[in-house]
């Protein structure tokens, strides 16, 4: 291997001990305890918001309530020009890319800029995140490195990770400083307390919480929760499914903006909260449970159609699994319904999920509605929509195979993730009734080979 | 707006069924780990240097001679640090009884507006803790007046001091012991580690955006 940089890409992480403290037992009493509490708030999610709205007041947050994109993207521009700004930082939020929010400040003269390093890389080359927690996964470094010196600093040189992450490190910072306005998402929404929660590693999210005058938290209305006592399960089974970590790097709750005596804080703080679709998700009992969501994307990193065709092909805001029951519910069945039909149902997604949302049983809802609504259309659309699913896996697979990039990034995601797979998983399953489950192996064999000194070729 | 609020909530409040799953249903029990001091500090250490900390640990009369020699290791020549607290005080006789081996003092004092530049110029800062938690291997900090949000995100050094009989077992419990609710404080943050990103090709690389490096003193 003649890049030193794929190498670290396996280099096994300490954080992985982790999964030793864990049987299977305490795993699934886990999932259990999470996926439990995120039933109980949904069934009832509007008392809870009506709890959230004054907590949050009496703390000083102001809380806006939009239906559509449409109006959480006006509310946004209100404060943003009210609060004069010309330049917001953002930090990663899957609801802002709902709205769209970045294109519509920027037609209306506010520059929006991503500060989550994977986010930035892609906003500054014009593309889309292909996954919800690592958004530039389908870059590779040298790909990435004529990034920063076309378009972020051609003068300074970024080769390495490091090198990269300094230079983003400097050129963000200053964006830091500068900005009127900071934007976030939401992670969970304390009722109780009126408290906001962001999970982050990277510290971006505490600028953008932070440093700015104003700051405006965008959220889904399903992520309140009930109590504090809530969060450290759900907080738990988050960031082990997304990155295999027992907790990130910083986990920041802002209660309110800042306060007599305090010398740092913003000094106003909004909470928008989105519908788009989800009140009318709502109405039925099943495809209520997509509701449930925590964003982990673990179902992504365990779809076997998911990691072979790469998450731009899904083409919507969420890629995978999660994308392809929620995207038909957002933007309606029949402009989305497609993204339905593509899976092979072998249920990865459902075992993988820290909250048992029930993906397949709810993709069956959504095609058997799809083909309720367009009944004339529904062979020929069925069709082209298999076709596109073929297509796509087909491409997807000769992608893989002719890219040795693609091809660990697959068997790097499986390495540092498949450990937390349940031993039930439906594949697994008649082999494991009556044998113990193989376990990956942390390394990859290539890596393996490398480490017992035997030359690549 | 208004009509946008009461609409969502309606939509809601009309399709909702059945009785609430609490109810309905009982939560299962994660059993609080039962672990003495010492366990809890083996713990916690374990799981933070497995995140990149470096952990001094010392008792409080050895603190400074520990201090300084991580001051001198570290080339750290300016100090922001929050005035009128317990430790800042502490730092405050250090340098007035031994200033060569101590570093240029700055107590975090102004409003952001009128402080950025030194923010963001100085070597390090130094932040007590509220306690910590050993499961996760994370300090809790309570942001207030004296020592402020940006103290332990901005300078590239983050120094931290904890008290070890402050350490709980878990978040759950730490959430009980400290009595946090109503009201809660402006702003509680958990670190766990130096910032860090593997955005590119999934390198694990630290210094992000925040702290590149987290140094905890460990008070015994
Ligand atoms: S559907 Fe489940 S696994 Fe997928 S992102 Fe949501 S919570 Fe995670």
């Amino acid at each position: 291997m003649d890049n030193p940089c794929l190498k670290r890409v396996f280099t096994k992480l300490p954080e992985k001990r982790w999964v030793m403290f864990l049987d299977s037992g305490e795993l699934e009493t886990l999932r259990n305890l999470a996926g439990g509490i995120r039933r109980d708030t949904v069934s009832r999610l509007p008392d809870l918001l009506e709890e959230l709205e004054p907590n949050c007041q009496q703390n000083g947050i102001q809380v806006h309530w939009a239906q559509t994109t449409e109006e959480a993207n006006s509310i946004v521009l209100n404060i943003a020009r009210k609060a004069d700004a010309k330049l917001a930082v953002k930090g990663k939020s899957m609801v802002s890319e709902e709205m769209e929010l970045n294109h519509f400040l920027a037609e209306n003269g506010i520059e929006a800029l991503e500060s989550d390093l994977g986010e930035y890389i892609i906003q500054v080359d014009h593309e889309l995140p292909s996954h919800i927690i690592m958004p530039a996964i389908h870059k590779n470094r040298e790909e990435i490195s004529e990034v920063f010196q076309k378009k972020v600093a051609p003068a300074k040189k970024s080769d390495t990770a490091e090198e990269m992450t300094e230079t983003a490190r400097q050129v963000l910072r200053d964006k830091f400083r500068r900005a009127e306005l900071g934007i976030s998402g939401v992670n969970f929404a304390v009722a109780e307390t009126g408290t906001l929660c962001l999970v982050e590693n990277e510290g971006n999210g505490r600028f953008c919480t932070t440093m700015p005058r104003v700051h405006v938290a965008l959220m889904g209305i399903e992520k309140v929760v009930g109590k504090l006592e809530d969060l450290p399960p759900l907080l738990t089974v988050l960031t082990r499914s997304a990155t295999g970590q027992p907790i990130t790097t910083y986990f920041n709750m802002i209660s309110s903006p800042r306060q007599d005596g305090e010398k740092d804080g913003p000094e106003e703080v909004h909470l928008v909260l989105l519908d788009n679709g989800r009140s009318r998700m709502y109405e039925d009992e099943l495809l209520r449970d997509t509701l449930l969501c925590i964003r982990c994307g673990a179902c992504m990193n365990h779809c076997p159609v998911y990691t072979r065709i790469g998450g731009h092909a899904y083409q919507s805001v969420y890629p995978g699994p999660i994308g392809k029951i929620l995207t038909p519910q957002l933007e309606g069945i029949d402009t989305a319904g497609y993204l339905a039909d593509a899976s092979s149902l072998c249920g990865a997604c459902v075992e993988a999920c820290p909250v048992k949302i029930p993906i397949t049983d709810i993709l069956l809802k959504l095609r058997h509605k799809k083909a309720q609504s367009k009944k004339e259309h529904h062979w020929t659309e069925l069709e082209g929509a298999k076709n596109l699913f073929e297509k796509i896996t087909w491409k997807g697979w000769k992608f893989a195979f002719s890219q040795p990039w693609f091809y660990r990034m697959q068997a790097s995601i499986l390495s540092r993730t498949a450990q937390f797979l349940p031993d039930q998983l439906p594949m697994l399953r008649s082999w494991s009734r009556f044998r113990m489950v193989p376990r990956f192996s942390e390394k990859p064999l290539h890596q393996l080979v490398e480490e017992a000194g035997i030359a690549e070729e | 707006m208004d009509t946008s609020r009461s609409q969502i909530l309606n939509a809601l409040r009309n399709s909702r069924t059945g009785i609430p799953f609490s109810e309905s249903q009982d939560l299962p029990k994660i059993p609080v780990p039962e672990w003495n001091l010492e366990e809890k500090v083996e713990r916690l250490k374990n799981r933070m240097e497995a995140v990149h900390t470096e952990i001094h640990e010392c008792t409080e009369k050895g603190f400074g001679k520990i201090f300084r020699e991580v001051i001198k290791q570290k080339k750290i020549t300016n100090l922001l640090y929050g005035k009128k607290t317990n430790w800042g005080n502490k730092l405050e006789a250090m340098r007035q009884r031994g200033p060569k081996t101590m570093p240029e003092l700055i107590p975090y004092q102004k409003k952001i507006e009128d402080c950025k530049e030194t923010l963001f110029s100085v070597d390090a800062g130094l932040t007590q803790t509220m306690g910590a938690i050993a499961e996760t291997g994370s300090l809790i900090l309570k942001p207030d007046g004296q020592e402020p949000r940006l103290l332990s995100l901005v300078p590239p050094i983050h120094l931290a001091v904890l008290d070890s009989k402050r350490i709980y077992s878990t978040f759950g419990e730490a959430i009980r012991e400290e009595g946090w609710s109503r009201p809660m404080p402006t702003n509680v943050l958990l670190i766990s580690g130096p910032s860090k990103t593997a955005d590119i090709e999934q390198t694990l690389v630290y210094g992000i955006h925040g702290p590149k490096q987290l140094i905890l003193f460990l008070i015994r």
